[in-house]
């Protein structure tokens, strides 16, 4: 016996190098979770004979002999352990990945470090929640409730996944067992720009337990983005799944697929690449010089928007104050807890089957059906539950070379992203620079507002353009201003690609409208609501922003005038006084954001009555924390009378439905909900015309009809083919929603530290479906926004290469690090949405970052401009004034 | 995360063991870390079996497998003051959680060599000395704040092994005082200062995380504020401080000036009562936002 797992003697030895991690995932402990694999996240904690550890960092052989627990091992037989049903009860998870780790750590504190989460829980990161669920979880919080029959929409509704994720028991990407599954493992380009003259394969070949070494030579000619949109003409065709010029260091060069990661690893330090180094270009301003090194084609700009309403130079020369600035944003990550990757095989009708960490099931196939030149009915992709996305898998960034190995070797074949490669070879957001000039009349009337925008795509387009205009779009079509104008560019660099991020280009851009506007309201001496209240669009307004946008979109409910007023209320109760030496300010900022993407976001819904009387929802869009899959069962039992344990969603599988654009620019709701909505209409229209049409009324488990009572069951054995409702959005037209964020906080003028003492958030987001789930996604956004205004920025040094690649240089938040956040729901009723809702998922995180530089500057009086805002740069900026305060 | 390369682990390993392509192994935490490419054979010395700490009237002696935990948890020479007064705000000092530190050893966070390794702090502070032991069994010793080299750098020889690190008891009866900066609540020092006025009246800073390597400044007896601050330019050249995501060079440098004058006063006023690193309580975190 060489390892006792969750009270299972396992024979099998360790290998020398392994570690305990990957011993537990081997031996089917999928509850093990890898986050980082470097001892930051803690996902993967374990007890070792009753100690807790970080099983990625533990050497597997030093467990020889022990007991180790996993979650899967901590629950006694269907009682669930105390904290797993208190992570339960408080829904302390999201897309729960981080949940096992989580819950592990928590089962292991004292009662003394119980009371110290910041410090005990340092070791353990949540992209999702923000931490507060997390908090609540501990302190055995229920925030869950029980709905009553056709009473779902509205109630505080547990996630369906709950009991699984807590358990470890909820499958991720990676958490199958394939059999005769091989490994893939890229080597990527040391340099930011070179043309690849050669590869010798041949000692790669030779490493016992290498099966194929692909290069560009073996990849299609065919080029494709990486972003996935409806309409692919969005995003410019330039990426190859292998390709013989590289332009970023980290881009992959060749592929190495054999039986284990390790053969596989050292084949690729066996490829010899003989590699003509090309100059290079890192700065997207230089890289719109004339003599700039050119990465495709003629021109860096794969984008660009130039367009004026009315004259900003008219608007500018009329207004009494006028402020101009030049606002940054860094690169930063997803930093979703579950990487990247996919798993590969032929089914038993030789199709091509993609499980993959992905948003876009849907779109994923198709565009390995072109690539690879198979229809679709001979692709399939699918997810499982997915560990966090944040607009990160909104691309395929693994699985065309997975498909690759697969088609040429025939065998199943996994590739999983490490942490570093998630810095290096994924995406980030796009690093914006604005400069924008406003001006403002004594009443407070904006007069205009000029932008000048560069966004740094990197060395690919995926999603650069689209970034751009969207960025520019909602975050100046929320203000009433006669005059506008933007120039835009999106610019290739040579460095790591910039790709879809939770915002999609609006939060950058309403970094600097949000920021300029506060100081316009400082100079005329106006309360900063006051100066929103006067300029914001009311109902009724047209959306209007510079540049060639859909005109689909409208305000079909209006809660900006609510959230704003929650914000004045907050701003208007007394506040503690600053300790001594402290220096305290506020700030707020607003957002707009569509509810959903311009040009046609479609889904496609069933809803089927099971021959046991009970519900299947299928519907494509993919669960990654996000809750629609909780919210599709709250509108289907409210819709079809029932309770929703007696529904079952089954999603993100395109052997489910027709078609779904997919689980991004938040639409989990207003289309995939709508689609579900009206797949269950048309089943309780179905069910009721097979018991004979009105007057019957369907009842939990059957329906009844002038004093008979059908039961379900037994309408489903009667039917002759399975009856079922098919439902169908197509994303148009859109609303909008609105968020406001609020801070105080202090700011320490000796050592640039900053406290945040009061976070308040109002939500516009119509008729919201789950009010604990949504409280949730606002928390969770205001955290992430909170990581890149307060810390987070992924470098590139002077030759391209990223310098952060792991989570101790770059640093997400922590529980010490997420205040908490007070949110308030605007009371409305969207005319579009369905059953009056809107979308809430991306837009909590737009304001976030202009509402901290706004709270900075009123404490300290110094106008920060470039993010994120940590203790060094809010020092060196205290330096360059005389003396810091107002 | 799995090491690929390794093909044999020796537990458990001792000196003469040594050769090309295989790395001392303490807990793990740092090792399994970061991929090992050249890594081939791993010498485990956590099962040596060496007791982790021991008390002789000249001192303390620990063990370089000595788990954090271990040392945060030891109460065992309460005669050890300075000791006590800077141990656990050390061990606090870590980014790496309390689960991290039930594997990671002493011996492995010196010999790491980062800048914000903090039982190089501790040990710096208190004069630790290494004791060495050479593949071809000679022995030698080596103060910690001249083991540490630079940036994950150290004095150890290839095949080198780090035994134990003696702290001597002259250095512990004093007492101690230490401050932490840090762009992050509980986050990566960038700063990492300890001070030590001993019972002759002489103070000693040692200043780590800020720097590149250790740098320790002497003052025969308590100096003022203006001579302190003399003393830090002059003994830490501005190119000596380390510029990376947890903070900037100047950043550091100012924080470094603010946290040995905070120390310097906190050593002025006295003894303070009790035993502060067993309360709980981060006196040394600076300006930790108490009353929130």
């Amino acid at each position: 016996m060489a390892v006792t797992v969750d009270g299972v003697a396992h024979p099998e030895e360790p290998r020398p190098g392994q570690c305990l991690r990957t011993y537990l995932r081997e031996r089917g402990a999928y509850g093990v979770k890898k986050g980082c694999d470097t001892g930051d996240c803690g996902a993967c904690t374990v007890h070792v004979d009753g100690t807790p550890v970080h099983s990625c960092v533990y050497p597997a052989f030093r467990a020889r002999g022990a007991h180790v627990t996993t979650v899967a091992g901590l629950a006694r037989g269907d009682e669930l352990h105390p904290v797993q049903q208190r992570f339960l009860d408080a829904q302390g998870f999201q897309c729960g990945f981080c949940t096992p780790g989580m819950i592990m750590t928590v089962a292991a504190l004292s009662e003394r470090q119980r009371s110290d989460l910041p410090r005990s829980l340092k070791g353990n990161l949540c992209r999702c929640t923000g931490y507060r669920a997390v908090a609540d979880a501990v302190a055995g919080v229920r925030t869950t409730g029980d709905p009553a029959p056709g009473a779902a929409v509205g109630a505080d509704l547990p996630a369906p996944a709950g009991p699984r994720v807590v358990t470890g028991t909820a499958r991720y990407t990676f958490d199958v067992d394939v059999p005769g599954l091989l490994h893939l493992k890229v080597l990527r380009s040391p340099h930011a720009h070179a043309r690849i003259r050669g590869i010798d394969t041949a000692a790669a070949l030779a490493v016992p337990g290498v099966r194929g070494v692909f290069t560009h030579r073996d990849a299609p000619a065919r080029r494709f983005s990486t972003a996935q949109h409806e309409h692919a003409a969005e995003d410019p065709a330039d990426t190859r799944v292998l390709d013989d010029v590289v332009r970023f260091a980290g881009q992959r060069v060749a592929a190495v697929v054999a039986d284990t990661e390790a053969a596989a690893e050292e084949g690729c330090r066996l490829l010899l690449v003989d590699y003509q180094v090309l100059p290079h270009v890192l700065d997207p301003e230089r890289a719109m010089a004339d003599d700039a090194p050119r990465l495709h084609g003629d021109s860096n700009v794969v984008g660009s928007l130039h367009d004026e309403h009315g004259s900003a130079e008219a608007g500018l020369a009329a207004a009494d104050v006028v402020y101009q600035a030049t606002f940054r944003t860094p690169r930063v990550q997803h930093a979703s807890l579950e990487t990247h990757g996919a798993i590969g095989w032929r089914d038993d009708d030789g199709r091509l089957v993609i499980r993959s960490s992905t948003q876009t099931p849907f779109l994923t196939r198709r565009a390995l059906s072109a690539l690879f030149d198979l229809s679709a009915d001979r692709v399939r992709v699918l997810s499982g539950r997915v560990g966090g996305g944040f607009g990160g898998k909104q691309e395929m960034l693994v699985e065309d070379l997975v498909a690759l190995a697969v088609l040429r070797l025939g065998r199943p074949v996994k590739w999983e992203y490490t942490r570093a490669e998630q810095f290096t070879g994924a995406t980030t957001r796009h690093a914006f620079a604005v400069t924008m000039s406003a001006g403002a009349r004594r009443d407070g009337t904006l007069t205009a507002m000029r932008l000048r925008v560069v966004a740094d795509t990197g060395a690919y387009g995926n999603h650069g353009p689209s970034v751009m205009h969207h960025g520019c779009h909602e975050s100046l079509a929320v203000y009433r201003c006669p005059n506008k104008q933007v120039d835009a560019y999106a610019v290739y660099t040579n460095t790591v690609p910039a790709g879809a991020f939770r915002g999609y280009g609006l939060g950058q851009v309403s970094f600097a409208v949000e920021s300029v506007l506060d100081e316009l309201a400082r100079r005329l001496g106006m309360d900063p609501v006051t100066f929103r209240e006067r300029n914001v669009v009311r109902s009724g307004d047209p959306l209007q922003a510079p540049g060639a946008h859909d005109d689909d979109l409208t305000i079909a409910s209006y809660g900006l005038d609510q959230c704003l007023s929650a914000i004045r209320a907050a701003a208007n109760e007394p506040a503690e006084p600053a300790p001594a030496g402290w220096l305290t300010g506020d700030g707020m900022a607003i957002a707009m954001i569509a509810a959903g993407p311009p040009g046609g976001h479609f889904a496609d819904a069933t809803a089927t009555l099971l021959a046991d009387g009970r519900y299947e929802i299928a519907v494509g869009t993919a669960e990654f924390g996000n809750g629609s899959t909780t919210v599709h069962a709250q509108i289907a039992a409210d819709t079809l009378g029932t309770t929703p344990d007696r529904i079952t969603v089954r999603h993100a599988d395109t052997d489910l439905i027709g078609h779904d654009t997919g689980a991004f620019g938040s639409t989990g709701v207003v289309v995939a909900g709508r689609a579900v909505l009206h797949a269950a209409r048309a089943l309780r229209d179905r069910l009721l015309a097979a018991a004979g049409g009105e007057p019957a009324v369907l009842g939990v488990d059957a329906v009844h009809r002038a004093g008979v009572r059908l039961t379900l069951k037994d309408l489903a054995a009667r039917a002759a083919a399975p009856l079922r409702g098919i439902g169908h959005w197509s994303g148009s037209p859109r609303s909008v929603a609105f968020n406001a964020q609020w801070f105080r906080v202090a700011v320490h003028p000796d050592t640039g530290r900053l406290v945040v003492l009061r976070s308040v958030h109002s939500a516009d987001a119509g008729v919201v479906l789950n009010p604990a789930q949504c409280r949730g996604q606002v928390e969770g956004g205001v955290a992430q926004a909170l990581g890149s205004a307060l810390s987070e920025h992924l470098d590139i040094d002077a030759s391209g290469q990223v310098t952060t690649t792991g989570f101790r240089q770059y640093r997400i938040p922590a529980f010490a690090d997420v205040p908490r956040t007070e949110v308030h729901f605007a009371r409305t009723t969207d005319t579009i949405g369905p059953l009056g809702a809107k979308s809430m998922s991306e837009s909590p995180y737009n304001p976030v970052a202009p509402a901290i530089a706004n709270a900075i500057r009123d404490a300290v009086g110094v106008r920060l401009t470039e993010l994120p805002f940590t203790a060094d740069r809010i020092w060196a900026a205290l330096r360059t004034v005389p003396s810091p305060g107002r | 995360m799995d090491l690929h390369t390794v093909t044999d682990v020796v537990s458990p390993a001792g000196p003469g063991q040594w050769r090309p392509g295989d790395a001392w192994l303490g807990g793990g935490t740092a090792l399994f870390a970061e991929p090992r490419p050249r890594v081939r054979r791993l010498l485990d010395l956590a099962a040596a079996g060496w007791p982790p700490i021991t008390v002789r009237e000249d001192g303390l002696e620990i063990a370089a497998t000595c788990t954090v935990a271990e040392l945060f948890a030891f109460t065992g020479a309460p005669q050890f003051e300075a000791f006590h007064q800077i141990a656990r705000g050390c061990c606090r000092a870590f980014l790496a959680s309390f689960k991290i530190w039930n594997v990671a050893t002493v011996g492995g966070n010196i010999c790491s060599a980062l800048p914000a390794g903090p039982m190089i702090a501790l040990t710096a502070a208190l004069e630790g000395t290494c004791l060495i032991l050479g593949n071809d069994g000679a022995q030698r010793r080596l103060p910690v704040a001249a083991l540490v080299t630079g940036d994950g750098r150290t004095a150890l020889a290839p095949g080198e092994l780090l035994r134990s690190v003696h702290l001597p008891a002259w250095a512990l009866t004093g007492f101690a005082a230490y401050r932490q900066g840090s762009l992050h609540a509980h986050g990566r020092s960038a700063t990492l200062l300890a001070g030590r006025l001993d019972t002759d009246g002489s103070l000693t800073l040692t200043v780590t995380a800020a720097t590149f390597r250790p740098y320790q400044l002497r003052f025969p007896t308590l100096p003022t504020a203006e001579v302190l601050q003399v003393a830090l330019t002059n003994a830490i050249p501005d190119g000596g401080y380390v510029s990376d995501p947890h903070g900037s060079a100047a950043w550091r440098r100012h924080l470094t000036r603010r946290h040995a004058e905070q120390i310097r006063r906190e050593l002025a006023a006295g003894p303070p009562d009790g035993v502060p690193g067993a309360a709980g309580r981060d006196a040394g975190e600076d300006e930790a936002p108490a009353w929130r």
